[in-house]
């Protein structure tokens, strides 16, 4: 600058540039979130016994990918500022779907698996072009697809196989290979894990790698943060929503895969409110129902937080008919604790 | 020493609009408005509500075309289409709501839509050191002196953050910056902040067209000030063809800020001379501590 103004905005004065570690682990979205997972863990470990045991958390670790893995999509959708509650039937549907076609068929099973993607990534797509093109808000869309896709996984599957489960596919080709992929285990030091674990971290990573780390996670934060403002700066908006909603029910094809292998026939009535454990798992990580903040760890913690919750009171010998009881009081507990370290970190920054 | 290039100068302004024209159906919006800006220079655009002043941005901005008229950048006659053209030009709109997202931080503003990126293949991702010293070393450039350029934009103050706007505005190549209102919904004191960056703005040889009302936030800053009523020009000024008080004057609605008395009467405008009639414009409001960054 050549003159440069005598009102300048303060004399340069020392500012704190580095906060402390401690202050930037606080301000993170799901801090709260593993405070509670960590108390919960305390809790369990100290009332359960059986709560101690390697193959005990091993379950708990399995029960929280099957949740986990769709959360990652719903908590980045969430992040977007849309909600997905066709979530937990889409699951159910992309397992019919595969199971059916390719038993009726007999085809491959990857066929299946193939034309049943095809099919998740068409109901993703359409819950994100009727959310974007009519302005219609997602809860409305989604809950309308939630019951027509609800509807769809009985009425079609009685139609096809006469019955309200899907016939076993374990005798057609591929899908040893298939199970494999998508419903193995394996033993590390005698305990059992199963292969959702490792595909529920890879997505964590990738998720939180998108986020954070790419344009288009600044483009999600800012689709749900302010759309008006994303899009005059250049961020198309729809196709950021539409991709979001695409990768949900990508994670919930994926879910589905999970379950028709790992059980090789399917219930059409399945799934019906897991979408709402998917979103409880996203909140409780941290991020916001308006959108626009989170994180994919938090949601992950969520999921954890539910999976310890579910087998935690059954370990402890609890009337597993407290359950949701138990589960709505500690989420509860876990939103406050987390709204309380929002404000808190909000003050500290 | 004045920045206002004489008529016969022989570098084009880099905005001249000559009886523009704009008609929403039967209603005539704009009739007969001309306004030139060159580099280095502020023209301000004052009128009350439903004067026309944001028809003729949008007409500069490229949200809407003029019906008759010219408008020229740099010598050339244009017609855009879309605001993306008028952009490619370097003809950069802030408007009053910013487009900045308060949640996300600073740096993540500052480059939302222009992520820079490093490392190639499977590696490659968001530059974020870059971008953070980046965002650091502009805002500061201009003035604003953020503790941490992590926290949300939402925690700046009104006058802060349009100033992030500007500043991205300029960084990425705006040639010409248009202010939408920028002091219109702040306190004298933040108006005061974002006043000075728009001199800023002028002394790095932007052309900055500044839409208001107030011809108190005006005045200081101004060369050139073009009044417009229910959509035509009622005139159109150097800064020393004009006095303060007549440009109150010839504002609707001034008679509050006519209260006040200005010892200033020079001409000219030097930056440190409008900042200082800026500064002794603070004063006199009873603000005796400048604006400060952070929260």
């Amino acid at each position: 600058m050549s003159q440069t103004l005598d009102v300048r905005a303060a004399p340069p004065e020392v500012r704190v540039t580095r906060r402390s570690a401690f202050a930037r682990l606080f301000t993170r979205p799901e801090f709260g979130a593993l405070l509670g997972a960590i108390v919960i863990f305390l809790v369990f470990y100290s009332v359960a016994e059986p709560f101690r045991y390697a193959d005990s958390q091993a379950t708990v670790l399995y029960l929280s990918s099957t949740y986990g893995i769709p959360a990652v999509a719903v908590a980045l959708l969430m992040i977007g500022g849309e909600f997905d509650l066709s979530a937990g039937v889409a699951v159910t549907s992309s397992a019919l779907v595969a199971s059916m076609f390719s038993y009726q068929l007999t085809a491959n099973m990857w066929v299946g698996v193939a034309v049943s993607l095809a099919v998740a990534l068409a109901i993703g797509c359409i819950n994100g072009i009727l959310v974007v093109t009519t302005g219609i808000p997602s809860f409305l869309v989604t809950l309308g697809t939630f019951f027509m896709l609800r509807g769809l996984n009985l009425a079609m599957t009685k139609q096809i196989t006469g019955n309200v489960a899907t016939n076993d596919v374990s005798n057609i080709a591929g899908f040893d290979s298939a199970r494999k992929v998508f419903a193995s285990q394996f033993s590390v030091g005698g305990v059992s894990i199963r292969v959702t674990l490792l595909w529920w971290i890879g997505f964590i990573v990738l998720g939180t790698w998108v986020l954070l780390r790419t344009h288009v996670g600044n483009w999600i934060f800012a689709a749900g943060g302010s759309a008006p403002s994303a899009r005059a700066v250049g961020v198309p908006v729809k196709r950021v929503k539409i991709g979001l909603f695409m990768t949900v029910s990508f994670l919930a094809w994926f879910t589905g895969m999970h379950t028709l292998f790992a059980f090789n026939t399917v219930q059409s009535g399945l799934g019906v409110g897991n979408e709402f454990i998917y979103i409880v798992a996203a909140v409780v990580g941290g991020c916001l129902l308006t959108g626009g903040y989170g994180s994919v760890i938090g949601a992950a913690i969520g999921a954890w937080i539910f999976g310890m919750v579910n087998q935690g009171i059954v370990l402890a010998g609890w009337n597993p008919d407290w359950f949701y009881f138990f589960l709505g009081a500690l989420l509860l507990g876990a939103i406050l604790l987390n709204t309380w370290v929002r404000k808190r970190a909000e003050a500290m920054r | 020493m004045t920045t206002i290039a004489p008529e016969t100068t022989q570098a084009a302004p880099v905005i001249r609009l000559t009886d523009a024209e704009k008609h929403y159906g039967s209603v005539i919006a704009l009739q007969g408005v001309s306004l030139e800006v060159s580099a280095g220079e502020v023209t301000c655009v004052l009128g009350d509500n439903g004067a026309g002043k944001s028809t003729l941005i949008k007409i500069i901005s490229g949200l809407h075309q003029h019906d008759a008229g010219t408008y020229e950048v740099n010598g050339e006659r244009v017609k855009f289409s879309s605001p993306r053209e008028a952009l490619d030009r370097g003809i950069a709109t802030v408007y009053q709501d910013l487009a900045v997202v308060p949640l996300m931080p600073v740096w993540r503003n500052f480059f939302l839509g222009n992520e820079v990126y490093k490392g190639i293949g499977a590696v490659s991702r968001m530059d974020i050191k870059f971008m953070r010293k980046t965002a650091k070393r502009e805002l500061l450039d201009m003035g604003i002196d953020l503790r941490n350029v992590d926290q949300s934009i939402g925690t700046l103050s009104g006058g802060e953050r349009q100033c992030v706007a500007i500043s991205r505005a300029i960084y990425f190549g705006a040639k010409v910056i248009i202010l939408d209102e920028p002091t219109a919904a702040l306190g004298v004191k933040q108006s005061g902040v974002v006043l000075r960056y728009v001199v800023q703005a002028r002394e790095r040889g932007l052309a900055v067209i500044f839409i208001t009302h107030n011809p108190h936030h005006a005045y200081p800053v101004g060369d050139r000030f073009l009044l417009l009523n229910r959509g035509r020009a009622i005139g159109y000024y150097r800064k020393d063809e004009i006095t303060r008080e007549e440009l109150t004057a010839l504002m609707a609605g001034g008679s509050e800020l006519e209260e006040l008395h200005h010892e200033l009467e020079r001409t000219g405008g030097a930056a440190a001379e409008a900042a200082h009639v800026l500064e002794e414009e603070v004063q006199e409001l009873g603000i005796s501590r400048q604006a400060s960054g952070g929260a």
